[in-house]
């Protein structure tokens, strides 16, 4: 037991934070959520420059070894910048599930590509899906990034496929999104061919884990840097004469969000660490995380701007990028009063 | 990174457990589960010293000093496994947590012979009068004074909210020695046997119907010139060290004793229905969760060993296991309803759930408040300005 991280551990994380902080400023997002909600050049950087798109991928699917603890790190270090990436869809979520679910043909066939960022991938995932042999009809409302990518990784709750994006009977319409950062879109499928992944059950299992883990990564990130921000704001903002820092409402309200910040960063690095060592406890861990993260992300943002005052609900001011994020964190990829309930399932048995 | 125990810790685990569960079903089978800390004193004290004689005591103190020299992991190990294991808490704790460690880290060689060999033994029951009247939160504007004459000394004044005093041998106290000082400045630390004339106890009872807390009253009370910790005037010194203490591995213990508790709710909701309840499910689910966080939130304080930036997790621990542990109690009486609110017996005596509601309320207030609290980590955590002083 040693729950601190290893120096390579803290490595990967100084190159990450470095690599946003110079990168995923708020003039490049802002350009990005005018345009698809992708910094290409920042993806590309991060994908072959830095190399660090393959960490939680196994080396023998061509990925950097390592596991979530390490991608947590990342998508964390990504989350505090609100970077305009698809990381989540693209490697998180697909590319997890096709290391993990697809054949060996499946893998080299596609997550070159993904790693290195040439091909972007979403994940389509409709409870109600219908497979005819491998002819899929269905529709999922709320794909990330979904009008970006060539490819679809789609889901059913027992069947995973690959799609490409322009099969046809494939329908995809952009949606304008209220958090431009990662925009959604429609996918219809309608009688479009799928190619399955060879085992469904692993796909799926690997790209909720993953996802839980990132989207609650990115949320401490997102979290931690509100109060950062916030915390500078209040030491250099004057009224009636002193720094507004100095008042105990105003101060009480920055240590609320540093007690959930800090049991939220204990929830993401269980929760990866858990999977990583393959724990008994993962499973609850994950679910703990997703929504214990989510939740406060949307708390620290949403102080953020009352703690900022007027100029905090301007355009200018990135609160509101943290704001919207928070929120479709907390609603994606299962909310948290869901998964509050698979955890309760797990200590109390299924409500009749 | 790493959560999992080695083999060679596991099998220190079975060790542990072992002789504990040997213990409770043997001869110390009448205190097994108690989780009040005034139930059977003079029983409790016998089990410290079989703690001491079999080193259990202390087992993260030095071998020299009647501990095992336990490693990190080994001492959490052995704390789930005391409460795991139903063993009610230690009678001694503030000598074991507090007092121990800071005669360990201020203490001359000649104070650390007297005491910590005792302490490790189960035979010295310290308790900690820091808090007065006048000295709550403002715990630096103690008005108890000490004066040496005649090569002791002599101290006048009041303590309040000493914990587990009238089952205590020792009392460590917060004095005024320089006269005209004021806050931080001229206090001095010092220990003091309480069987004495000058030192009298009287019971406070607390709204659960119990009385753990006491008032203590100094008149002329004495103790020997060499019982101080540290200096004259460096009182507030030893007394910040040692609350310094107060976060170790004993958090792991007590979050064992939330364990039980909300395993109590949840075979309290799944017996009375209230588990299906998607509220209440809800509630239990963020309970459970919380415990964990805490859990984890611990062993990150823990296994950090860079001591020159703020450890976040240290700073926010009291107030979240506080505030969790006050939530806990409303969601017991929620989960009771109504049949929580009486009691069986003709007694005002509470069951473990009713009393951990009206218990908790303590826990946000004791040890710093919550509002206190957030003080701290805004200004130690945040650098937020400091509140100002009034000069009343």
């Amino acid at each position: 037991m040693h729950f601190v991280f290893t120096e390579e551990q803290a490595m990967i994380g100084e190159t990450a934070r470095a690599l946003f902080a110079e990168n995923a400023t708020s003039q490049r997002t802002r350009a990005a959520m005018a345009a698809d909600g992708i910094d290409a050049a920042l993806w590309i950087a991060f994908c072959q420059e830095l190399g660090l798109s393959g960490i939680g991928i196994p080396e023998a699917a061509g990925g950097a070894g390592l596991g979530m603890v390490e991608l947590a790190i990342i998508a964390e270090a990504a989350g505090a910048q609100v970077a305009a990436l698809p990381m989540l869809g693209s490697l998180a979520l697909s590319a997890q599930a096709i290391a993990a679910g697809g054949s060996a043909e499946q893998q080299a066939a596609h997550l070159p590509a993904l790693l290195s960022g040439e091909t972007i991938a979403a994940y389509v995932h409709d409870a109600g899906l219908t497979a005819e042999g491998d002819t899929l009809t269905g529709e999922a409302g709320f794909v990330a990034h979904g009008a970006s990518a060539q490819l679809f990784v789609v889901t059913s709750n027992t069947g995973a496929w690959l799609v490409p994006a322009d099969a046809p009977g494939v329908t995809v319409t952009a949606l304008t999104t209220m958090d431009q950062t990662r925009p959604y879109a429609r996918v219809s499928i309608a009688g479009a061919a799928g190619k399955p992944l060879a085992d469904a059950a692993a796909a799926i299992a690997a790209a909720h884990r993953a996802g839980f883990v990132t989207v609650a990564a990115e949320a401490l990130g997102g979290a931690q840097a509100c109060l950062d921000r916030t915390v500078a704001y209040a030491r250099e903002r004057v009224q009636f004469g002193r720094a507004i820092g100095s008042f105990q409402a105003y101060k009480h309200r920055l240590a609320d969000m540093m007690i959930e910040i800090e049991q939220a960063r204990s929830a993401v690095y269980w929760a990866a660490c858990a999977a990583d060592e393959g724990s008994d406890e993962a499973a609850l861990a994950v679910h703990a995380a997703k929504s214990f993260a989510a939740d406060t992300f949307f708390m620290c943002a949403g102080n953020m701007i009352q703690l900022h005052g007027g100029i905090g609900f301007t355009w200018e001011h990135d609160a509101h990028l943290y704001f919207k994020r928070a929120r479709a964190i907390q609603s994606m990829l299962g909310d948290g009063n869901w998964h509050r309930e698979q955890v309760a399932t797990m200590i109390l048995g299924e409500a009749a | 990174m790493k959560l999992g125990f080695s083999p060679e810790e596991e099998l220190f685990r079975k060790e542990c457990a072992d002789w504990l569960n040997a213990e409770m079903a043997g001869e110390f089978r009448d205190i097994r589960g108690i989780t009040k800390l005034t139930a059977s004193p003079e029983r409790r004290k016998e089990w410290e010293q079989r703690l001491g004689e079999a080193r259990w005591g202390c087992i993260g103190w030095p071998e020299s000093w009647g501990g095992r020299n336990a490693t990190l992991a080994q001492q959490v190990i052995f704390a789930e496994e005391y409460a795991r294991a139903g063993v009610p808490g230690r009678v001694n704790h503030i000598g074991i947590e507090l007092a121990g460690p800071t005669i360990l880290a201020f203490g001359t060689e000649e104070q650390k012979q007297r005491f910590l060999p005792d302490i490790a033994a189960g035979k010295t029951i310290f308790c900690q009068g820091f808090s007065e009247p006048g000295a709550g939160s403002d715990l630096a504007s103690v008005r108890t004074k000490g004066r040496l004459e005649g090569g002791e000394w002599v101290v006048n004044g009041q303590k309040i909210w000493t914990s587990l005093a009238h089952i205590s041998d020792w009392i460590f106290v917060v004095t005024r020695t320089e006269e005209g000082t004021k806050g931080p400045k001229g206090l001095t630390f010092l220990m003091m046997p309480i069987d004495q004339p000058g030192i009298e106890i009287r019971g406070i009872t607390q709204i659960n119907g119990d009385a753990e807390f006491n008032e203590t009253f100094f008149t002329d009370a004495r103790c020997a010139a060499d019982s101080m910790i540290g200096a004259v005037g460096e009182g507030w010194k030893i007394a910040m060290g040692l609350l310094a203490f107060e976060r170790g591995v004993s958090t792991l213990g007590q979050q064992m004793g939330f364990r039980n508790e909300l395993d109590e709710i949840i075979a309290a909701a799944r017996a009375n229905g209230a588990a299906q309840d998607p509220l209440i499910r809800q509630r239990i689910a963020r309970a459970e969760i919380g415990l964990r966080l805490m859990r984890y939130g611990a062993l990150r304080m823990l296994s950090n060993t860079d001591h020159s930036k703020i450890d976040g997790a240290a700073l926010t621990y009291k107030i979240q296991w506080a505030t969790w542990r006050r939530s806990l109690g409303e969601l017991a009486m929620d989960v009771l309803g109504q049949a929580g609110e009486v009691t069986d017996g003709s007694t005002y005596e509470w069951g473990t759930l009713p009393n951990l509601f009206l218990y908790s309320r303590a826990d946000t207030i004791y040890g710093g408040t919550n509002q206190i609290q957030r003080n701290l980590i805004a200004e130690r955590g945040l650098g937020m300005p400091r509140e100002p002083r009034g000069d009343i």
